[in-house]
């Protein structure tokens, strides 16, 4: 039935505070979710107090100087540090995005940092997210063509053809659009999620790919696709700026024009 | 068994879990239902808050006899059937959202059964205003 609280094993506790560095003078308050399977231990939120004047301009410099200078046990995923990777996705200030591409200076007050909302923890900021990537698997994203390809070259294209993966061939599936969506907190386990609609049109959407229908097909379900309650939390959320809930909407588009 | 071990109650894999019992081939009419049955109480709501205030302060005869005219009688009972038909569609979204496990099924029957009980005693309303009106009373 409806879950209005979190389980005992999940209410977050005070942590530890780190106090700023003497003679800091532009100081502002991290507090970071921290969690590790290891002890046995409810969630707590640590509080870092950091002189911006020694950081850098994102949220991920800050994480990055906690785990070199502050304390070391932070645990997070990080890698190429310019939005292209998805790696450091995570809820900031209340809003799932990339710590790399959101500026500290953005925020109003304390800077709160939690993990990508209603999934698995591994441990601190990092969740598990190997539901979603099955999720991926699952609708088959390459392409999908009976057609030989000419013996030549690459399967061709129209400049107008091409134009139609705009918007969609840019994600990099950090999964802030899903994990803030209340949909797939709910039904999580059946609903596919913004993120996998959004590359499941992309293939659906390529002029090269012969499997329309049988795309269409694998998502006509109350759940896979139809769970979806155009509640657009995932078009406000996308670090990239990409429309999902626009990919879902055409999805819906095809399904009426091949059936009704 | 070492009892140090924890034990795992769910070892399938993630994509055999995420394929699920596959695509249910429904949904389409559902969805549809849903729009066209909101897009059509539009008019039919507003002509019935028209008829509302037309007949504010007649007595009961006056509406016994709007409500028997052909006209009106197939208005009311076509609001009253897309009304509870909506309301139908709408709450099955929300059971499939909120209501998860072993009491999925029977709460929606539960509406099924609920909305279109209401929706009959309606429609039953509906024709003894017609037949009433028929015999003159």
């Amino acid at each position: 039935m409806v879950e209005l609280r979190l389980p005992r094993n999940s209410t977050v506790g005070k942590g530890k505070t780190f106090p700023a560095p003497a003679g800091a003078k532009n100081v502002k308050t991290f507090k970071v979710y921290r969690w590790s399977p290891d002890d046995g231990k409810n969630p707590v939120i640590d509080s870092y107090d950091l002189d911006l004047d020694t950081i850098g301009p994102m949220v991920l410099d800050a994480i990055i100087h906690i785990k070199n200078e502050v304390d070391p046990t932070l645990t997070f995923r990080r890698s190429c540090r310019e939005g292209i990777c998805g790696s450091c996705a995570m809820n900031i200030d209340g809003e799932n995005t990339l710590a790399c591409l959101k500026p500290i200076k953005d925020i109003q007050g304390d800077v709160r940092i939690y993990p990508l909302p209603h999934m698995p923890i591994v441990k601190d900021l990092v969740s598990n997210l190997d539901g979603a990537y099955a999720q991926l698997r699952s609708i088959q994203p390459w392409m999908q063509a009976d057609s030989a390809p000419p013996p030549d070259g690459e399967r061709r294209q129209s400049i107008e053809e091409r134009a139609k993966l705009d918007g969609m061939w840019e994600c990099i599936l950090c999964f802030c659009c899903t994990t803030s969506c209340p949909s797939y907190w709910w039904n999580g386990d059946k609903y596919l999620g913004p993120a996998v609609l959004l590359a499941a049109h992309r293939w659906i959407a390529d002029s090269r790919d012969e499997h329309t229908g049988e795309r269409l097909d694998a998502l006509e379900d109350t759940f896979k696709l139809y769970a979806c309650r155009t509640i657009m939390n995932c078009t406000q959320t996308c670090p990239k700026g990409l429309n999902p809930a626009k990919a879902i909407g055409r999805i819906k588009e095809l399904q009426i024009e091949r059936k009704v | 068994m070492n009892a140090s071990v924890p034990h795992i109650e769910v070892m399938r894999s993630q994509l055999g879990r995420a394929r699920g019992l596959g695509a249910g081939h429904s949904g389409v009419g559902h969805w549809w239902a849903e729009r066209v049955s909101a897009a059509s109480l539009l008019p039919l709501s507003t002509w019935f808050v028209v008829q509302m205030f037309r007949l504010g302060g007649a007595d009961h005869a006056e509406v016994v006899k709007w409500g028997g005219k052909p006209v009106n009688a197939t208005m009311l009972a076509a609001l009253i059937i897309t009304t509870f038909y909506h309301a139908q569609v709408g709450l099955q979204v929300i059971v499939d959202d909120y209501v998860h496990g072993k009491a999925h099924l029977p709460t929606r029957l539960l509406i099924k059964i609920g909305t279109s009980l209401m929706g009959l005693l309606g429609v039953f309303a509906v024709i003894k205003l017609v037949v009433r009106s028929g015999s003159g009373k």
